[in-house]
């Protein structure tokens, strides 16, 4: 579903640059990334999930909502 | 070297010792004019065009691997120019017209089959989206036709117009679509530029950028350093990387693609045939096997495979749509690394540093783009102005707002597109 | 010839077939390859190509020879390989890709061609002149490519998917991978034991290898009912592992034995938590001139069908080769009572003795014979040229370990000089390890050995300790190669038997500078076939190599991809067939609709009904309009159950709702509703609807059917991601709740005496909303109206949506109205300027809609500030507008384009578009709307309509989008 960047969203004052760059620019690794995972067919969880995109090992998950309280905290 | 039928007659009395490398394998020099990173389908047109159309001739084309290997070499080979809203009408037009005239321009056979496509449509709904999409094709200039149920049957009739899940209600058929053989397009290009004194040097990874006061001054690569004013990305799914060597941030994620091609049969389908209720395209090449694929895994990956879950869906509607291809055994599956954009439509634009160039954002749509791109990224590196038929390939679209190219209309997320 | 003695097949049945029209018998037991070498038969094929004739090769499944089409109409199979087919009475095969017949063909002329149609060759001409490449010459080409044909009709066989887990999954059932599981199955981890044959064995069913001291083939038999009768094991015969996947995924096809009314094959996914590969290994031939005649067989698969079937491949063999397992060919034909003409061993410091002729240091350098082989070109080492006679010329390059599934997910394989080999590299797919053959350990013991220790591996990460078992007895002879690849000489020597590619291919290749194994294998299509390279791959590398002056390891190998065997398109996708492709779902009043007539059609996966036909009307116009007419002058009903409803409750209700609407909602008092317009947060439109607010912290959303589950990760992804904090929670309830609409001048005199409550405008104002009972059930109430005339929502639990529909659909009647489908309720939409995703197609803003009103500027809300960029409030957008039409063409249609009335149609001066269109009986004449440049300042201004598709074009004038009843005081009456 996106890029964990998401989670981030700038202040509606941020200006250009911060939104653009929330929503279109990607860092796009060629190796660890996180990104967000929704499941939709089941409970309806938003999560973050850290993956490899080279070899496609997942090395973590966690729920997005504990994720969003912490970096907003 | 000239290819002709008279050349293989000659070349075959005598043993076929006269066949002469279809490129040099020259070593890199020390300063080019201009330098291309990416020897993919875009890279090697673009090579081609800068030298053909601009007279210059004393450029690279930097492959980090084998000529063609990436997207170009693994797609499922189609060719068309449907696309309705304005900035890819124009370009994909534009690309057409090359494609037609491609063979003889590059003395080459690409094998280039105009054998017609058709988008099926499955409701009253997305039948006034196609009559749009046919509209603008035809106020562009090119062709289309809308068939009802009973003109699609005459043309494929082995769908399924009995037992589908989705009932086919028509199609929007592109007589001059089709398809062409993608290793012929990288090749016949790569060729045409080598003939013409382009350096296309083969196993030669970029690993820098080198940028001093804002202009970009040459690149660092595995093989040594080259200087030159000009630079083109032009490496698809790797752009992120590239562009990371000159500070850039680029609005693309890559994503994987999954494609497959059946064992070899005789005909059996003429056209290429896209299914609008699920994720499936099909055609059949010319070595008889059935070319296929969907749509993307869409997890953001470079491993350049997929997963069964797409791998069955894309099955699973092949079936519904044509159950005459179940006995046909798929033979080999493969992925591309795909740059997807937030509006679905690429990118060919001056970068905020001077003399280096950007052509990414072709999502899965490359192949058919491969004439055009180059021959408006070469007018681009060329000139320093952007080619009428791209000017709305603009980086900075996202930011104001203006000229998105939003064909499947879903948004700033890359990959719904 | 049939051997008395040998093989394990069942003599005492006979089973009739036929080749290409001829009856033969065969046993069962048999394939087609071994019953048709038992029967003499040596030609099955022709050559992609140049259509030379061809002969069974192998006796596996990577046979790329004798693939012939089985059965006929609708069950034709093309394609299929004789060498794994299992013999049945009544089979009917044909050879394929020859024409006349195999005997004579006719493309065989395009051997003589030959010179002509070499590598690349059609990259080089047909370019001339231009219209002959789709006329005539692509045509030709593709008529002579592709081997067997497709049926054109649909597949009528069944087939299933079907999904497995286990602890470890074995793919492979010889002597390495029945120790794995014996291992793993004894330490009573949940083992799949899979295997592409019918019986367990592998290699064991093809040799004369003992274990314990008694046949191969009895220990493997004894292996699997141990392993049966343990409740932790599944033995998987017929099932060929296809490919290996992310995170422990493997694909699998199984074949099940023919029977009436089973299906003919099922496809698995199977996750396991670890595997053991023992896939084995295969032969690979020898290059040399005319290495191709029917009659030059891979050395293991002769003695396979002389141990495995009794079939002797020939009467006078030569066996060549250049490793000492060839020999055990030669000694197991010649025990047989077989007349083995000579051994031909390239290797200098070959030894062996039997009642043959064995020839060290020599090589074999042609064969003659036209349709089948009759003599074998031998040169000794002093350079001394001789023919020896021979029927059957068994070749052995040797053994390739089965390595693919380990390269499955990108790894290249690692060349092992030694064995002269590529084997597996270390670690490639996580939980996946090699073993025996496949790992490059080609002895019995060797495997034995290296199939428990695989086990005992895989078994350690997962935490299970499985016991070190004292191995079988068994052989464990050193395995001595000495590489030779190609055999130079005059004559063309063969690599890819099905796509007729030769040694000089490769190295014309080489020498047009196509130097990459990638760009060699693409230029010359060597391992492009059926086969993917598994009886070419390493020679041509290894030729390449020389011919470029790198070493093996240094040029590499291509890409190794799923499936390892092919794999048919209908069982990967069996659960898309016919209706089976998507679930359908249906309302509660969709029986009802049926019995009324009506038409259903698609809307997402819901179905709907169109229009409710009445007696006498034959046109779907009819019937529409006359159900507009029902809701403007007295009262129909519709099902809109569909839409998307979710329930929202709690503290900060109204505070998400202020977040994901462009509106304010934190303002409605409860008991109203209003409508909302919600953003994506690029600023474009995603979806609207109306939302009530039936209590202080309860409140109902809805949004388009189109949208539902859209909407739904939205409100997912703003309650756990931007906004954790809000205290709220909701569910869809879509489901739960039929809801129709009422809606006519008449809609009041409907209701009352259904419900409880005074419908009064005063108690009941336009856009409220509350809990009522009808009949006694709990109902909801809304007031609110999509026709545009006085219009209410009534929402029942859904179980009670049949009954009700039946009842409001015979009181409307009673009224003269009645139902209304998806048309007529398109018409009045239409007519009322309401919108749908036909007009919020993604690609649209509240600005271009005229709703910038509705865009409050007081609070955030998802979308706001991408909102404001400057390309989306540009003036010079297309916005929404009504179109009519003014010129003497009165209809107007759907997807045309608008252009100033003189402009040429072109893209340039394209201005607009339409995106609904309906004839409006109301006001008796076409309505549109559509989008415009400039639009809500150009009412008045006429604009020409163009659709090229539909052939036509008219004058319209632009008009408001509400084209009736524009300050819509009807539906507040």
């Amino acid at each position: 579903m996106g890029d964990a960047v998401l989670l981030d969203r700038p202040d509606p004052e941020a200006g250009e640059a911060a939104w653009d760059g929330y929503l279109h620019l990607r860092d796009n690794p060629a190796g660890v990334t996180r990104d967000l995972w929704h499941h939709e067919a089941g409970c309806g969880a938003w999560l973050v999930v850290t993956r490899n995109t080279v070899t496609h090992a997942v090395e973590g998950a966690e729920l997005a909502e504990a994720a969003a309280r912490e970096g907003q905290a | 070297m000239r290819f002709s039928a008279l050349k293989i007659l000659r070349e075959g009395l005598s043993g076929n010792r006269g066949w002469t490398p279809h490129w040099r394998d020259p070593a890199p020099k020390a300063e080019y004019d201009a330098v291309i990173i990416g020897g993919g389908g875009h890279g090697l047109s673009t090579a081609y065009y800068l030298a053909k159309n601009h007279g210059m001739t004393n450029i690279a084309v930097l492959e980090k691997g084998y000529l063609g290997g990436g997207n170009v070499g693994r797609n499922t080979t189609i060719v068309r120019a449907n696309y309705f809203l304005p900035g890819n009408s124009e370009f994909y037009s534009h690309s057409l017209k090359l494609w037609e005239g491609l063979e003889e321009d590059l003395n080459y056979n690409v094998m280039h089959s105009q054998r017609g496509l058709i988008n099926l449509f499955h409701s009253d709904g997305q039948r006034d989206a196609f009559a749009r999409r046919g509209n603008a094709m035809i106020n562009q200039g090119d062709d289309a036709v809308l068939l009802d149920r009973e003109g699609v049957r005459r043309m494929l009739p082995y769908l399924d117009f009995e037992q589908g899940r989705f009932p086919i209600h028509g199609g929007l058929y592109h007589p001059r679509g089709g398809t062409a053989r993608h290793d012929a397009v990288a090749w016949g290009y790569a060729r045409g530029a080598d003939s013409r004194g382009v350096d296309l040097i083969q196993n030669c990874e970029v690993t820098g950028i080198d940028i001093e006061g804002g202009r970009v001054t040459g690149v660092q690569t595995s093989r040594g350093p080259i200087r030159a004013k000009k630079v083109g990305i032009v490496v698809a799914g790797r752009s992120g990387q590239v562009a990371a060597m000159a500070g850039m941030r680029l609005p693309i994620e890559s994503h994987v693609l999954q494609a497959f091609v059946t064992e070899g049969l005789k005909p059996v389908i003429d056209h290429v045939v896209s299914f609008g209720m699920g994720h499936f395209y099909i055609s059949q090449s010319d070595k008889g096997g059935l070319v296929f694929g969907g749509d993307l895994d869409f997890y953001a990956s470079y491993a350049q495979r997929g997963n069964l879950p797409m791998v069955e869906h894309v099955m699973e509607a092949g079936m519904t749509l044509m159950p005459m291809i179940g006995k046909a055994k798929v033979l080999r599956s493969w992925g591309g690394i795909m740059d997807m954009t937030p509006d679905g439509s690429p990118i060919i634009d001056r970068t905020g540093v001077e003399g280096l160039y950007l052509d990414a954002g072709w999502c899965y749509g490359g192949f058919k783009a491969v004439p055009a791109s180059g021959w408006c990224m070469a007018h681009l590196m060329a000139t320093d102005r952007p080619h009428e038929a791209a000017a709305g390939f603009r980086l900075d679209r996202f930011r104001d707002g203006y000229g998105l190219m939003d064909e499947e209309g879903t948004g700033a997320q890359h990959n719904l597109h | 010839m049939r051997i008395d003695g040998k093989g394990l097949i069942d003599r005492g049945t006979r089973l009739g077939f036929t080749f290409d029209g001829h009856r033969y018998e065969g046993h069962p037991g048999d394939t087609l390859a071994s019953a048709l070498l038992a029967n003499d038969v040596r030609l099955v094929g022709r050559s992609f190509k140049y259509h030379r004739p061809r002969g069974i090769l192998t006796a596996g499944s990577e046979e790329p020879n004798a693939l012939v089409t089985l059965h006929d109409g609708a069950h034709r199979e093309p394609n299929a390989r004789a060498t794994v087919t299992e013999l049945f009475d009544g089979l009917a095969a044909r050879s394929q890709n020859r024409f006349p017949s195999l005997d004579w063909d006719l493309l065989a002329v395009n051997d003589l061609l030959s010179p002509f149609l070499g590598a690349g060759f059609y990259y080089k001409t047909f370019m001339w002149p231009r219209a002959f490449w789709e006329k005539l010459y692509e045509p030709a080409i593709r008529r002579a490519a592709g081997l067997g044909a497709l049926s054109g009709q649909p597949d009528p066989d069944r087939h299933e998917t079907a999904f497995a887990h286990c602890d470890l999954l074995v793919i492979g059932a010889g002597p390495a991978g029945l120790m794995a599981a014996l291992t793993a199955g004894r330490a009573g981890a949940d083992v799949i034991l899979a295997d592409e044959d019918l019986r367990p064995g592998g290699r064991l069913l093809s040799e004369t290898l003992e274990i314990d001291g008694g046949p191969g083939v009895d220990w493997a038999d004894t292996a699997v009912e141990e392993l049966e009768a343990l409740p932790n094991v599944r033995f998987m015969p017929r099932t060929a592992v296809t490919g290996a996947y992310d995170h422990g995924t493997y694909g699998a096809l199984e074949r099940l034995p023919r029977g009436p009314k089973r299906p003919v094959d099922c496809f698995w996914r199977i996750h396991a938590r670890a595997a053991v590969l023992a896939a084995g290994a295969l032969e690979r031939p020898v290059g040399f001139a005319d290495n191709d005649r029917p009659g030059v067989m891979m050395a293991g698969a002769v003695r396979g069908y002389l141990n495995r079937y009794g079939a002797a491949a020939g009467k006078a063999f030569v066996v060549f080769g250049n490793n000492d397992d060839a020999h055990r060919t030669a000694l197991d034909l010649a025990d047989a009572g077989l007349h083995v003409a000579a051994v031909i061993d390239s290797r200098h410091e070959a030894r062996l003795s039997g009642p043959f002729d064995v020839h060290a240091g020599a090589q074999v350098i042609g064969t003659r014979g036209g349709r089948a082989l009759e003599a074998v070109v031998i040169r000794h080492p002093n350079g001394r040229v001789e023919s020896i006679a021979a029927d059957c010329l068994a070749m052995s390059g040797g053994w390739n370990p089965s390595v693919h599934l380990t390269c499955h997910m990108g790894a290249r394989p690692v060349w092992q000089e030694d064995i002269a080999a590529f084997v597996p590299p270390p670690g490639a797919v996580p939980g996946l390890i090699p073993a025996g053959a496949a790992a490059g350990v080609f002895s019995t013991h060797g495997c034995l050995a290296s199939g428990a220790k695989a086990a005992r591996e895989a078994l350690e990460v997962l935490g299970i300790t499985a016991a070190h078992a004292p191995l079988p007895e068994a052989e464990d002879a050193p395995y001595a190669i000495r590489p030779l690849w190609l055999v130079e000489g005059k004559g063309r020597a063969w690599l890819d038997f099905q796509n007729d590619v030769t040694a000089k291919d490769v190295k014309q290749a080489a020498q047009e500078n196509f130097r990459s194994v990638e760009h060699m294998k693409r230029y010359t299509t060597q391992g492009m076939a059926t086969d993917q390279g598994k009886n070419s791959n390493v020679a041509a590398l290894a030729i390449l190599a020389d011919a470029t002056g790198r070493t093996i390891p240094e040029t590499g190998t291509t890409t190794f991809r799923p499936p390892y065997v092919p794999v048919p398109i209908a069982a990967m996708g069996a659960g898309g067939r016919g209706r089976g492709f998507a679930p359908e779902r249906l309302t509660t009043s969709h029986a009802a609709s049926l019995e009324r007539g009506a038409p259903m059609i698609e809307a997402g996966l819901w179905f709907r009904p169109s229009w409710f036909p009445r007696g006498g009307e034959t046109h779907w116009r009819q019937s529409c309009d006359r159900e507009v007419r029902h809701v403007r002058e007295a009262v129909g009903v519709t099902d809109v159950s569909t839409l998307g409803k979710i329930d929202i409750q709690g503290p900060d209700a109204a505070t998400l709702l202020d977040f994901v609407y462009t509106n304010t909602f934190s303002t409605l008092k409860p008991g109203r509703v209003r409508y909302g317009l919600m953003l994506r947060e690029d600023g474009f439109v995603m979806d609207d609807g109306t939302t009530a607010r039936l209590g202080e912290q309860h409140y109902v959303m809805t949004t388009t059917t189109a949208a539902a589950g859209q909407v739904m990760r939205h409100l997912d992804f703003v309650t756990q991601v931007l906004k954790p904090g809000l205290d709220v929670s909701f569910t869809s309830v879509t489901e739960h709740w039929a809801q129709f609409a009422v809606a006519g001048p008449k809609a009041r005199e409907l209701l009352s005496g259904l419900l409880d409550t005074d419908l009064s405008d005063e108690a009941w104002p336009f856009m409220s909303c509350g809990e009522v009972r009808l009949s006694g059930i709990a109902a909801r109430l809304f007031r609110i109206s999509f026709s545009g005339e006085t219009g209410f929502e009534i929402a029942v639990p859904a179980r009670y949506g049949d009954s009700l529909f039946r009842l409001l659909v015979a009181r409307a009647e009673s009224l003269g109205g009645g139902a209304y489908g998806m048309e007529a309720l398109n018409v009045l939409r239409i007519e009322k300027g309401f919108l749908t995703h036909a007009e919020l197609h993604g690609r649209t803003t509240a600005f271009d809609l005229g709703m910038e009103g509705l865009m409050s500027r007081k609070k955030d809300f998802v979308g706001r500030t991408m909102a404001a960029r400057p390309g989306l409030v540009d003036p010079e957008r297309e916005r929404l507008v009504g179109l009519k039409p003014i010129g003497p063409v009165k209809s107007l249609t759907s997807g045309a384009f608008l252009f100033e009335p003189e402009a040429e149609a072109t893209r340039e001066n394209a201005e607009g578009y339409t995106t609904s269109v309906a004839f409006s009986p109301t006001l008796g004449h076409f309505l549109a709307l559509g989008f415009l440049k400039n639009g809500p300042e150009r009412l008045g201004e006429k604009v020409r309509l163009v659709d090229h598709l539909r052939g036509y074009e008219t004058l319209c004038e632009v008009i408001h989008p509400v084209a009736f009843d524009r300050d819509g005081g009807r539906a507040r009456g």
